[in-house]
This record gives C-alpha cells, structure tokens and sequence, in this order.
C-alpha cells in the first residue's frame, strides 16, 4: 500500500481523488453507491447568493465520448445550501468544498463571506469559468484583468484555501493561472467545459435550449490534459487537473503532467462508483512502480 | 428508496419485430422492492459512441428476473438489442418514484391504463400490482399499425386489453384518446405513458372529465438520480428533475396548456 495523502496548503487530503462539482449533488446522493469518506474530498454543486432556477430544458445532449450540458447554475442560493444542505452533510468525514459562482464580484464576495463562517467547510472554488450563464461565470475567467479582480476580492474576505476553476476556452490559460496566482489563489482547478453546440438537421434548430453549452467526458482530456501540462510549468501553486478523467489511467496522467490532485466529474454519471475504483488503480499502479507515495508522481512526465 | 448498481445476466433476449425487443435479466440474489413506473440506468458496453446510460422503464418484474421492453430508436439500444444471453449489463436501479396506487378506491372503479407506443412498457408491472391490490386493470393501447403490439398476452393475464391503431388494422381506427370506451364508461383513474402529445391529449381528457391522472415522462437525462440537473420538467413548485421526483407526476403539477 502507496502512501495516497497529499495536502494543497494546509488542507490534507487522505488521497488525490475528488468529485467535481456539478456531477455530485451535495455528496449524499451517491451515499448508496460508495462510503464518501473514502474519497479525498468533493465539491458541492455551484452555488450562487440567490436561488437560480437554471436555464430551459433541453439541457443535455450526449456526444462521442461526453456530452454538452447547459445547466447554468440551478441552485437554491447560499443560504438554502447554510440552513438546509450543509447541516446533513458536514459530518461526512471527507473534505466538502463548495463551488460559488456570480454575476458580480460583489455576488462572489456574498457568498464566500458566508461560506467562510462554515467549520466544516475547508475551501471554496471559485467557479469563474462557467460555460452557461448569461452574465458573469466565465466572463470573468476569459481575460486576466477579472480574473484578477474577482480573485483579489474574494481573497481579502476568504481566509481559508482559495481554489480557482479556469476556463479552457480562452486563448493561453498560463496567463489566467498566473494573474489569479498573483492575486493569491492557493491552488487552481483546470478545466471548466469547453463551449460546444449540436444542432438537430430535421428542425433545424440547435438542440440545447441555450444554443451552445459546455462540453465534458473523456473527449475533451487531451486538451484538459495539454492544458495542466502547460499550467504546471507556468505556476507555483498546486494544480488540481479535471477533463474527462474516467479511470485510473487518465488520472495518472494528469498527475505526471502535474496535477496534484484530480477531479471525476462526467464519468460519476456513468459509473457512481467510479472514484473508488480510480482510487484502487492508482494504489496498485504506485505499488508496481515501487513508489511509495502518490506526491512522487507529481510532474514526473519524462520528455 | 435505497439505489443499488450491479451486473445483470442477461436471461433471454426476444426480438420482437423489426423495431422492437425484450430482455429477461437477472440477478443471482433477490431483487429489492421495485416499484411500477421506476427505471432502470443501463450502462452501455464499449461507449465512445454511446456514452450515456441508457433511462429504461420497468416493464415486469417477477422473482429475480427483470424486463424490459425496448424500442430500437437510436445507437444505443440499437447496441442493446444485439447483446446475448448470459451476457452482463450494468443497471443502477430502482431510480425514480412510481405510479401511486389509488388507497381510496372502491374495488369495482375503472382504472385506465393508457399507452401510446413503447409508453405501454411501464404498464404491464403497474397491470400486475394493481391485480394484486383487488383492482381490475384496464389496458388501453394506441399503437400506429398492427406491428407495435407487444406482449399481448401478458397483458391480457393482468386486465382487459383494448386497442387503438392510427391504420385502423387493429382494435378501433384512430388514436387512443378517441376510444370510444372513454366515452362511454366512467372513467375513475388514468395512468398514461407514450409521446408528448398523446399524453398533452391524455390530460386534457383527464381534466375535462376532472379525472385524476398520472403521466410518466422521459425528459433528457445524464445520472439518473437527481445530481446533473439536466432532464428537469417545469412544474407548479418549480423545476423537478424527472428521474427523481418523476418520472411520474400528477399532472396537476405540471404546466402544460391543458
């Protein structure tokens, strides 16, 4: 047995695999399939200061290899999360993190205040890359003067560990890891869905409700996996990589690329046991390799 | 309800037609309660094309043994319709509520089960539970032709099968809602799953007559159990995601222009 404990800052986490927010409800709809203190840590659904009704159905289509979603944000708002989720959920013994989001920094601060009060909380990511909201989400993860503004807000009022979800869909993520580096993020999650669209060639028309939406699943972890590679080398702060990962090899990848942990996202949806078995992978992998920590992967790739 | 995930064995696959199959799965322990109007998530094998489970409604369920009854429309159960026996499918079951059983029935009411298609796959369990309880089941089909009538006598074991085809070839001519048994009986309760517009059709009978009814609908989906958010249904409480607070609902519920 590998040692599979990593920490980001001061957060130890018993092993690198976390659930992605968006693919795990509050945690507790998976606790039929897996006992949730075994994975390192998971984060809850997007959460905004007040209850977003999400965008109109269709939502989803499948893709090769993934699927486009267009949720944007369906959620009960941060207070609902306080006073209803969070007591039936903070004594899971893994580490919760909960993903805010915004249409105005004054919004991410809101929410990362409140978020903030919570002991059982650790870390917040801030999701300034989401693909389906009409304002704010990715408008301020696609150029750096936002991305910095957004950051530097929010880190005057959070004082626990800072994670910041990067957008794919801009044009050299290194200069957005490093402006939000700056401005204090303790780590960065990459990446966010890519913009994609489908379109139904009887009607005509397109086929999620918003137009385009974002684009998840094992089709886009080459690009995710290129992505963490580049961020590796441009940044000092760990990097926690996600994109399609759907088993253990995917998920030793990213590590060799330079991700300290990862995240499961999409594949939850088709294999609810999945983070686990990926867990398991990466322990027999560490084994044969004669490694006897996970952290000696960590942006080991050889070139 | 407690959801579990687990590898099937595939008992029998019976090809029914050119559009149309059964799969008898099952499992080696005894099946948790599954309740009339669940599905099931089944995990298609080597996806890239396929990714997503595959939403299939409970069509029986008899001692271990599990079936569905599928239409070939897609990739996916194009993919499904060729697996063999003694082959293994991933399910995660039982997902969704059911169909309610009316508690406060008198015996001898008329309860109709209506379905439009492949919606008649949910209605053969609901057919069985309901014979159990004392009811006396009343199946309504509305099919296109001849050829989309599908385990006729399993129906028959289970209530009074009568027939709609839009070709005329079988039963009344026409579609299901214009049966003349809707208007000649006193209808009590509907249960009813098929296309959009034959159950928007289903309801507006059911409200003119303000008879209760349910519907089970199908909307889009990635999990399953309630955590993509993706197959939601715009209802008087808000959106509901289908798999989860669905797939059956009132439709007093819901927001169609009924």
């Amino acid at each position: 047995m590998a040692n599979l404990n990593i920490s980001i800052n001061k957060l130890k986490f018993k092993n690198p695999v976390l659930a992605a927010s968006g693919t795990f409800g509050y945690g507790i709809e998976y606790s039929d399939f897996i006992d949730l203190s075994q994975i390192g840590g998971f984060f809850v659904k997007g959460t905004t200061v007040n209850q977003m009704e999400g965008n109109n159905y269709p939502r989803i289509i499948e893709t090769s290899s993934g699927m486009l979603n267009s949720v944007g944000l369906q959620n009960k708002g941060v207070d609902h999360f306080i006073n209803n989720i969070y007591p039936k959920i903070k004594n899971i013994r893994t580490n919760i993190m909960v993903n805010i989001s915004g249409s105005t920094i004054k919004e991410y601060i809101i929410c990362a205040e409140k978020i903030n009060e919570l002991e059982k909380i650790p870390a917040i990511e801030l999701n300034i890359s989401c693909p389906n909201m009409k304002y704010g989400g990715i408008d301020f993860g696609s150029n750096c003067y936002s991305a910095s503004k957004v950051v530097n807000a929010v880190r005057k009022v959070y004082h626990k560990l800072l994670i910041v979800k990067l957008s794919p869909n801009v044009t050299d993520i290194t200069k957005i890891a490093k402006a939000v580096e700056e401005k204090g993020a303790d780590a960065i999650s990459l990446i966010n869905t890519l913009i994609g669209m489908a379109i139904n060639i009887e009607d005509k028309k397109p086929i999620l409700s918003t137009v385009t939406g974002g684009l998840s699943g094992p089709c886009i972890k080459p690009i995710a996996l290129r992505m963490v590679w580049q961020t590796y080398k441009a940044v000092k702060i760990p990097i926690i990589g996600l994109g399609g990962i759907s088993n253990f090899k995917d998920a030793i990848e990213f590590i060799l690329a330079g991700a300290t942990a990862i995240q499961v996202g999409t594949y939850n949806f088709i294999d609810p046991t999945i983070s686990l078995k990926i867990i398991n992978g990466i322990n027999e992998y560490l084994d044969k390799k004669n490694l006897k920590s996970v952290k000696e992967l960590v942006g080991k790739l050889i070139f | 309800m407690k959801k579990y995930i687990s590898d099937w064995r595939i008992k029998e696959n019976i090809v029914l037609g050119d559009k149309y199959f059964l799969l008898k799965l099952c499992l080696e322990k005894s099946l948790p309660k599954i309740l009339p109007g669940q599905f099931v998530q089944v995990k298609m094998q080597d996806s890239e094309n396929t990714f997503l489970r595959r939403p299939i409604s409970v069509h029986y369920v008899i001692n271990n043994e599990l079936w569905l009854l599928i239409k070939i429309v897609g990739k996916g159960t194009y993919k499904l319709s060729k697996i063999q026996p003694n082959e293994y499918l991933n399910l995660i079951y039982p997902l969704g509520n059911g169909f309610s059983v009316p508690s406060d029935f008198s015996k001898n009411k008329k309860i109709f089960l209506i379905g439009g298609g492949i919606g008649i796959a949910p209605l053969l369990y609901l057919g069985y539970y309901l014979k159990n309880l004392n009811f006396d089941p009343i199946f309504l089909l509305g099919l296109k032709t001849e050829n989309d009538l599908l385990q006729l006598s399993e129906f028959r074991r289970h209530g009074t099968v009568y027939i709609t085809t839009e070709n005329g070839m079988l039963g009344e001519k026409g579609f299901v809602t214009d049966h003349s048994l809707l208007f000649t009986v006193n209808v009590n309760f509907i249960y009813a799953c098929g296309p959009i517009p034959m159950m928007i059709s289903v309801a507006k009978y059911a409200k003119k007559y303000n008879i209760q009814c349910e519907v089970s609908l199908e909307n889009r989906m990635a999990c399953g159990f309630g955590v993509c958010l993706c197959c939601i249904e715009k209802t008087k409480q808000g959106n509901i995601c289908i798999c989860k607070k669905g797939p059956v609902i009132n439709i007093n519920k819901l927001k169609w222009q009924i």
